[in-house]
């Protein structure tokens, strides 16, 4: 496997009146191509702001991103990104935001509409293509951003907290879902959560940050998948990966 | 997927309404349109009561010759009627609307898309803005009478200057509160600057625009019935100061009704844009 993504000394300075403030210092990463790694840190600690640097939205003051050797300096179509918050277009309902993507690469009316159709099918949206996104629930809303994700045909998915404000149960669902989208596409996923469970479930690797984006901990995962959450709970391995997650954290605080 | 599927269907977040849990009401006509009726009927009321009561007291409590009285403002209208004073003048006075509102809101709508466009700009110009905004336009009758004649292009002009700033204020703010995720997310598809310009910014400030186009309508009246107050030898304006100066009430009354009519018109015509633009918006902060 070969190394996708590789961060050195990143560091992000954000200026506010007549300071400063720091939200990332020397942060590095490398994102092997086709891994799933889970980024695990507590708020705070600049997990967003290192995904909105990676994925070019941001410009760090110091340090550099490159994407299969080159440097990025600016978003990038084989990148998509995942923001904790709905950015559906309010105006547009499910299908046509899903299209947007296409339509901005100029894919034609009718394989856009095609495809959009698939995608609505593969995230459970059927029979709510002409909803706008005010008409539908938070989860719902999160399957049509996954969906538009997907419709951009990516390599490489950066994902903040995706599924932080939905309810556990379809949490789990949505899980399930992109790892089954992720399983044998040769994607790669940068997945940050806050909470690790997630991050064991999910992840090939966990990285975990402390203050400022310090990695205190970087740990390949070999759990068998699929993995179940339930059987998972009372595997000795993971409760003792659980445990030593929990100590990075609190490590990361300091 | 198919887990997917069920999970839409039966959990308690499809709330929000769709084809898996909307129910067929059997509800009577009085349920479905009871409020609605008892509102249009409480209106009609109230008109029949005020102008009973204005024809009846008219002539002993109020002089006539001050307040009229409805049977003489119709038969004025009826008359008005007959002879096409009616209709020539508010034929005018129709134009000078229609052309001063698209001529303003236009002007307004295009200017205050780019100068919003460009912030930095947009700040060196505000304080102008303002001033100009703050002048009152009747002020400006006089020197349009001396650029532009007396003529129906004094009044277009006026009335596009009252609608111009309206419109141009509301789309600026439109474009300055556009979320900047929406952005973002256009940037993260490889959209440049033409799709953000076209497909964020334009749809989002569109709220702003139609808040503008809206409140527009009846100072595009006020603006055309002004120039025709000051200076006119024909229109509605012309109408309402040639009546009160031959003291003729019922004249400048039946002109007043004409002029409502006029304006709930154009605010329907509104409305009825505003309900197609804005499907996306939630219900309660359409109307």
């Amino acid at each position: 496997m070969s190394t996708l993504i590789e961060v050195r000394g990143l560091t992000k300075r954000f200026v506010k009146d007549e300071t400063g403030i720091v939200a990332l210092r020397d942060f590095g990463l490398e994102v092997e191509k086709g891994s799933f790694v889970t980024v695990l840190g507590r708020s705070g600690c600049g997990k967003s702001t290192a995904l909105n640097l990676m994925s070019g939205l941001l410009k760090p003051t110091e340090g550099t991103v490159s994407y299969r050797g080159d440097p990025v300096t600016g978003p990038r179509t084989e990148i998509s990104y995942l923001t904790q918050s709905d950015t559906l277009m309010p105006w547009r309902d499910v299908r046509r935001n899903i299209e947007m993507p296409m339509e901005i690469s100029g894919v034609s009316k009718r394989e856009r509409r095609e495809h959009a159709e698939e995608l609505i099918r593969r995230v459970g949206l059927t029979g709510f293509e002409r909803h706008y996104p005010r008409e539908l629930s938070g989860g719902m809303r999160r399957r049509a951003s996954l969906a538009r994700m997907l419709a951009g045909d990516p390599e490489t998915l950066l994902m903040d907290e995706p599924f932080g404000a939905l309810d556990a149960q379809l949490r789990t669902d949505l899980q399930l879902e992109l790892l089954r989208l992720w399983q044998g596409s040769g994607k790669t996923v940068v997945f940050v959560t806050h909470d690790i469970e997630e991050a064991l479930l999910l992840g090939d690797r966990v990285v975990v940050l402390g203050l400022l984006g310090r990695r205190v901990l970087d740990k390949p995962i070999e759990l068998s998948r699929p993995r179940d959450a339930d059987e998972l709970r009372v595997d000795p391995t993971f409760v003792s990966l659980h445990r030593e997650m929990t100590e990075a954290l609190r490590e990361g605080a300091r | 997927m198919s887990t997917m599927t069920e999970t839409s269907k039966t959990s308690p977040e499809s709330q929000a309404g769709g084809p898996a849990n909307a129910v067929p009401l059997n509800r009577t006509w009085w349920e479905r349109n009871g409020r609605t009726t008892s509102i249009w009927a409480g209106r009609a009321a109230l008109v029949v009561v005020f102008v009973g009561l204005w024809e009846l007291t008219g002539g002993w409590l109020f002089d006539i010759s001050f307040t009229s009285r409805p049977s003489a403002i119709w038969t004025r209208l009826v008359e008005w009627n007959a002879d096409g004073t009616l209709w020539v003048n508010s034929w005018i006075t129709l134009q000078e609307i229609i052309y001063g509102y698209l001529l303003g809101s236009f002007a307004g709508a295009l200017l205050g898309f780019v100068l919003a466009s460009a912030p930095t700009f947009y700040k060196v110009l505000d304080p102008f803005i303002m001033a100009l905004y703050a002048i009152p336009k009747v002020a400006l009758a006089p020197l349009f009478i001396v650029w532009f004649g007396i003529g129906m292009d004094m009044k277009v002009l006026l009335a596009a200057v009252t609608v111009f700033f309206l419109v141009f204020l509301n789309t600026a703010a439109g474009v300055r509160e556009v979320d900047r995720g929406l952005i973002d997310a256009v940037r993260l598809m490889g959209g440049g600057r033409a799709d953000i310009a076209l497909k964020v910014v334009l749809p989002s400030s569109m709220t702003g625009m139609l808040t503008g186009l809206k409140v527009a309508i009846p100072y595009a009246l006020i603006g055309a019935v002004i120039g025709e107050l000051v200076a006119s030898n024909r229109g509605l304006g012309y109408l309402i100061s040639n009546s009160a100066a031959t003291f003729d009430t019922a004249g400048v009354f039946a002109t007043l009704v004409v002029l409502s009519v006029i304006a709930a018109i154009l605010n329907f015509l509104v409305g009825l844009l505003d309900h197609r633009v804005s499907r996306w918006k939630p219900a309660e902060a359409r109307s």
